[in-house]
């Protein structure tokens, strides 16, 4: 036993690697390793007689993936949702997360950050289903429209092309809503967190410089809570390519990524066509990774 | 409600370099934040060149900060840290890149304005801080503790070269330190700060001959406070006095005691070793003195010693105030 503890003592990598040893062969096997043995299979193809799968390299898929404009529909629908979603979520965050870091004290910072992560301690289906009747047609929203004398502006939203529907329930906008309200915690959290490492000197010094409060908003607190909107705006931005349940619970009949993998996998059985799919995402958010460093968001790290 | 400076009251001229002088918690800092308006005072105002600024915003006043933490900007190189104050002010880009490279050459850093504030010294960190304050050719400038974080020989070497870029400026300074050495040898006055008052407010000299209270006289020049019995027998009524150690003398057994020197003997409890002196810690009548005797040698510890001060030496102290 002891000359164990020795030999850990004098090899420090020796017992580094031991102690990591198993959390990372859960996380390689478990996590990356059933990833990319879903990837694998985006680069093999069905045959479209026999309904199998054929186990041979192709491109095949992925040919069919964007050969297809409806395909590519659903992506840029996705997208487009995604970007509005972390848009409108760092929006509504900013301020909440400003205050939480920089302002409140005590008990109501506590608070502040029990009533941001309550509603994650709820079910996600039981808040989706939620949604669904506060949106629909004879939900609260309408009724208080109503009663508010606006529901005409309401009809008028809703009779926007692309955005609107027969009902907030399922239309786009409502749709935009759920995903916000679902992820906006995930875009508070981070963003609060870097707000709270700014040091308070650094706004007292541009404050001295000169510089009135928005030119140090613009210019020395926003440049060092970039990280910090970049880890929420990771978060917003993959949770909402990748779902599959709000979209079919709220919101317009057109399709997105996720559900397509639900689909393609499922019922049609078609997992190649499924794995491409998913493949979208992740190379749309290296994508957004890469520009995000391109201008300079984990500078301040 | 404590208050972390009561009944403050103090003006500085214009090209005067001031001290603030006090242990941590005295209130001198919140003093420096109350000037630059980091704070709003609950009562009192702030006076800048005869304009009264307690409520005007820190952005619109004329006074720069170098701060303890340095407070440069991470996410920006050092010559746009410089130039940062110009930049806000909407000065254009080629004359304010032009006065941000001299004042880096004011303080030694030509040629650092590509780095970043992580690729720099502590000591360099300083001098940054410094020129991004001075390139705004403030009516004041406000230090607080900016040396605090740098090692011996470096803030020996910055004291003569804040000093120095003092008096070439003519802008006036106002220094906030807890160390007495820096507050001496830099400023033409100081106020030395206690449990948020000030406790006496002299030039440097006068601090140190003529301390005000027994607080300023073991907080500057560390010297020995007597009081109680023996300080009464001494000058006849309950008053307090001053005595600084190098002003002692050791006295050889059996030597007489020289004109108007007073004489105290005790137990000498320890010596330390300083260099140019040996500092003796003698006790006797009830407290321990601390003498520098120059050129004697140290008895033993533990033996009788007498040691003796001129009258003249003893500084009769106000008493403490009362709060």
């Amino acid at each position: 036993m002891r000359a164990l503890g020795g030999l850990l003592y004098r090899r420090p990598g020796l017992n580094l690697f031991l102690l990591l040893l198993p959390p990372l062969l859960w996380f390689g096997t478990v996590y990356l390793g059933s990833l990319i043995a879903l990837l694998l299979q985006s680069f093999y193809a069905i045959d479209e007689f026999t309904a199998t799968i054929v186990r041979k390299p192709t491109l095949a898929t992925y040919a069919a993936l964007f050969n297809q404009p409806a395909n590519m529909d659903i992506v840029r629908r996705t997208l487009f949702m995604a970007i509005a979603v972390t848009i409108a979520c760092a929006i509504i965050a900013w301020p909440i997360a400003y205050y939480m870091a920089r302002h409140a004290r005590g008990r109501t910072k506590a608070l502040f950050y029990v009533a941001v992560m309550l509603p994650m301690w709820t079910s996600y289906l039981v808040k989706v289903y939620a949604w669904r009747l506060i949106l629909a047609k004879q939900g609260i929203l309408f009724w208080i429209f109503d009663h508010l004398g606006l529901a005409g502006a309401l009809d008028a939203v809703l009779e926007t092309p692309g955005v609107g529907g027969p009902s907030l329930s399922s239309s786009y906008l409502g749709m935009f809503i759920v995903f916000v309200y679902m992820w906006l915690p995930f875009m508070i959290l981070p963003l609060a967190a870097a707000l709270e490492r700014v040091p308070t000197s650094l706004i007292q010094a541009a404050a001295d410089l000169g510089a009135t409060p928005a030119q140090t908003l613009r210019q020395v607190v926003l440049p060092l809570a970039l990280p910090g909107l970049a880890a929420g705006s990771v978060f917003t931005f993959s949770l909402t390519l990748g779902d599959y349940i709000i979209p079919n619970v709220v919101g317009a009949p057109g399709y997105f990524i996720g559900m397509m993998v639900y689909q393609q996998q499922g019922t049609a059985g078609n997992i190649p066509l499924a794995a491409a799919f998913s493949v979208v995402p992740i190379v749309l958010i290296s994508v957004y990774l890469a520009l995000a460093k391109r201008l300079g968001a984990f500078d301040a790290l | 409600m404590t208050r972390a400076v009561d009944d403050v009251s103090l003006s500085v001229a214009t090209g005067e370099f001031f001290s603030m002088l006090g242990p941590s918690g005295s209130g001198k800092t919140t003093c420096l934040r109350l000037i630059a308006g980091f704070e709003a005072p609950d009562s009192g105002e702030v006076f800048l060149e005869g304009r009264n600024v307690s409520s005007v915003p820190p952005n619109e006043r004329d006074v720069n900060t170098v701060f303890q933490d340095y407070a440069l900007f991470p996410h920006m190189d050092v010559l746009t840290n410089v130039a940062y104050g110009l930049r806000v002010r909407g000065v254009s880009a080629p004359e304010r890149t032009q006065r941000a490279r001299e004042a880096l050459a004011m303080v030694k850093l030509e040629g650092f304005g590509e780095r970043r504030p992580g690729q720099l010294s502590g000591g360099q960190k300083q001098r940054v801080a410094l020129a991004r304050a001075l390139v705004n050719r403030p009516r004041v400038l406000l230090l607080d503790e900016p040396l605090g974080a740098l090692d011996l020989k470096l803030r020996e070497e910055m004291q003569i070269e804040l000093k120095g870029l003092q008096r070439r400026l003519g802008i006036t300074f106002v220094y906030v330190t807890h160390d007495q050495g820096e507050a001496l040898s830099m400023s033409d006055r100081v106020a030395v700060f206690n449990q948020g008052r000030i406790e006496q407010l002299a030039p440097p000299r006068e601090l140190y001959d003529r301390p005000g209270t027994p607080f300023v006289a073991r907080f500057v020049g560390s010297s020995n406070v007597i009081e109680g019995e023996f300080a009464s027998r001494l000058t006849g009524n309950a008053q307090a006095f001053a005595v600084r150690a190098e002003q002692i003398v050791a006295l050889a057994a059996g030597a007489p005691l020289p004109d108007a020197h007073v004489e105290y003997r005790g137990a000498l409890l320890d010596v330390q070793f300083h260099g140019a002196t040996n500092r003796w810690q003698v006790q006797g009548e009830g407290m321990v003195i601390a003498a520098e005797p120059r050129g004697a040698a140290a008895p033993e510890a533990g033996s009788q010693v007498r040691i003796a001060w001129p009258r003249a030496a003893m500084v009769l102290l106000a008493a403490e105030p009362r709060r």
